[in-house]
């Protein structure tokens, strides 16, 4: 297999509306950017994945096809992947499929989204329930995982305030990303005071419907060392599939708890076992991890390795997993808290990796991060997707 | 475009998608929702690892064989997890409601159901009143529907 690695991003900032241009041409603002940044041009590319979720959030039937010409897929191959919120990741682990066939040397991952043109998403996302049995009660993303919030509360010992404390970090965190759509700083009260949407998620809890567009440039090894430009290897990189149904995950049968992630944690693993790393907490730098609730990123950052099961709420009031603390730094960029454009979230969670690991971020980069990892979440807290980034191809070591 | 020209005001096309469907929702699942017309709320046994699977699935997902004997389960229960929805979301019911997840006795799986009959507006009192462990009873509806809306839950005021 070859190794892969990232050569050139781009991403426009993350908005509530973009009214300037079509989806497609969102979608070539973060090619052209990609592209320029890889110093590349679209003759060079030889293959495209573009991630888009559910049909009905754009409200176009099959919308990649309207961004054939857009992303210069018209004769090359071209693939779109739906893994509901993991899409953007997804798309990446595909892409990065075809580089590491051998097959292909330079595949660009692009995609956009455009949330808020619908008021229907909640609705939209209602429909990915079982037709018979669960649809017809109003599951969505937001109660889904505000069940899993109220779990992870009553198995650990977690509360509000602790939910808070994530929000006012990534704030923080997104202030110093020009990116990041939610940029202003909460404080715990503000979150707190904030209105109940399901209860234990309050507003300041939830990530925004965001607009904006992603894109990457994947190269294999050998066309990396002809190129010359340092770029963000991609050492590890799996995903994994938990049930459907989340009434299986508790109960007195149940191998999983709704509460946690341990399927996160296994794709986790297996992106670990191909980088070599052993000790996350020592071998991690930065970790862009997909949580679009407060309350997610306890049990992702956990799943993550990066603390045990149920310890995440107290070593995040002591001030870990933030910019300045000590240890692995999480969600620099602000996260998905602060901006969710739900196709490209996934890719943005391994640019912003990349960023670090080159050095690139700016005012949010992390000091001498060498490796980052990235995941995303789709479907109903279903299917997950990891990546483990680094800036060498040598051993990983703490 | 010169870099002096006005900005274009936006312009938009605004639709909505209007599709139907009617769903065929397979043998099994016609079963379980007959069923509770009949006030019974039934499960599936997998013959190899002997979970009782509810809401009642033609096969088991761990060990990928088919489920055989119907179960019946309940009307006791045990909340799993919950939420209190207090946001109005676009066709979906006016807030406050309380959604739970329950493992009905003799059930090795949790059903998702409203828990109704108590007060939500304060939501300190609502969530200390559901729980985790809290015991449940299901309900049916008087005229069935036919869909799984024809049960719901209510706190086990005796076991408190």
């Amino acid at each position: 297999m070859e190794n892969v690695g990232i050569l050139g991003v781009g991403q426009t900032k993350f908005v509530t509306r973009r009214t300037d241009v079509s989806y497609p041409e969102l979608v070539r603002e973060a090619v052209e950017l990609a592209l320029d940044d890889a110093g590349l041009e679209m003759a060079d590319v030889d293959a495209i994945t573009i991630p888009l979720a559910p049909d009905a959030l754009i409200g176009v039937a099959n919308g990649e096809r309207w961004c054939v010409e857009a992303i210069g897929a018209t004769g090359k191959p071209f693939m779109r992947i739906n893994n509901g919120g993991a899409s953007g990741l997804a798309a990446v682990a595909a892409g990065w499929t075809h580089a590491a066939s051998g097959l292909f040397d330079v595949v660009l991952v692009a995609g956009a989204d455009k949330v808020s043109e619908s008021d229907s998403a909640q609705s939209v996302l209602n429909k990915m329930w079982d037709v018979g049995y669960e649809r017809p009660y109003p599951l969505n993303t937001i109660n889904m995982l505000a069940l899993s919030a109220q779990r992870y509360m009553h198995l650990y010992g977690a509360d509000e305030r602790d939910m808070a404390r994530v929000t006012v970090k990534n704030r923080r965190h997104a202030a110093l990303n020009p990116h990041a759509h939610l940029r202003t700083p909460l404080t715990e009260e503000d979150v707190l005071s904030s209105r109940v949407l399901s209860w234990p998620i309050k507003l300041g809890d939830a990530c925004p419907s965001s607009s904006g567009a992603a894109a990457m440039v994947l190269v294999s090894e050998r066309f990396a060392k002809r190129h010359g430009r340092p770029v963000a290897w991609l050492r590890g990189i799996a995903q994994n599939t938990e049930t459907f149904w989340m009434g299986d995950r508790v109960g007195p049968a149940s191998i999983s708890d709704h509460a946690d992630a341990d399927a996160l944690g296994v794709a986790f693993e297996r992106a670990y076992a191909q980088a070599g790393i052993t000790d996350p907490v020592s071998q991690v730098d930065v970790a862009e991890l997909y949580a679009p609730f407060s309350s997610v990123e306890f049990h992702v950052i956990e799943a993550a390795g990066l603390c045990r099961k149920g310890e995440s709420p107290t070593r995040l009031a002591g001030g870990d997993f933030a910019l300045g603390g000590d240890g692995p730094v999480v969600n620099p960029s602000g996260g998905v808290l602060c901006s969710n454009p739900i196709a490209v979230t996934g890719t943005v969670r391994a640019i912003e990796a990349a960023l670090q690991v080159l050095g690139r971020a700016g005012e949010r980069q992390v000091d001498g991060a060498n490796v980052g990892i990235a995941s995303a979440i789709g479907g109903d807290h279903q299917f997950y997707t990891t990546a483990v980034l680094a800036n060498h191809l040598e051993r990983i070591t703490a | 475009m010169t870099g002096n020209a006005p900005t274009q005001a936006p312009a938009f096309y605004e639709q909505t998608w209007d599709l139907s469907y009617r769903h065929a929702l397979g043998e099994t699942s016609a079963r379980f929702l007959a069923a509770l017309q009949e006030q019974k709320v039934l499960g599936r046994r997998c013959p190899k690892c002997e979970r009782i699977l509810v809401p009642a699935r033609s096969f088991c997902d761990r060990c990928m064989t088919s489920t055989d004997d119907w179960v019946q389960v309940g009307p006791a229960g045990t909340i799993e997890m919950f939420t209190i929805v207090y946001e109005a979301f676009k066709g979906c019911p006016e807030p406050p409601y309380a959604l739970a997840y329950v493992t009905l006795e003799g059930a090795s799986t949790a059903l998702v159901g409203y828990v109704k009959g108590l007060d939500l507006d304060d939501t300190a009192t609502a969530v200390e009143r559901l729980g985790i462990g809290q015991r449940v009873v299901t309900q049916f509806a008087e005229e069935p529907t036919g869909s799984v809306l024809d049960y719901w839950f209510e706190l086990d005021e005796d076991s408190d």
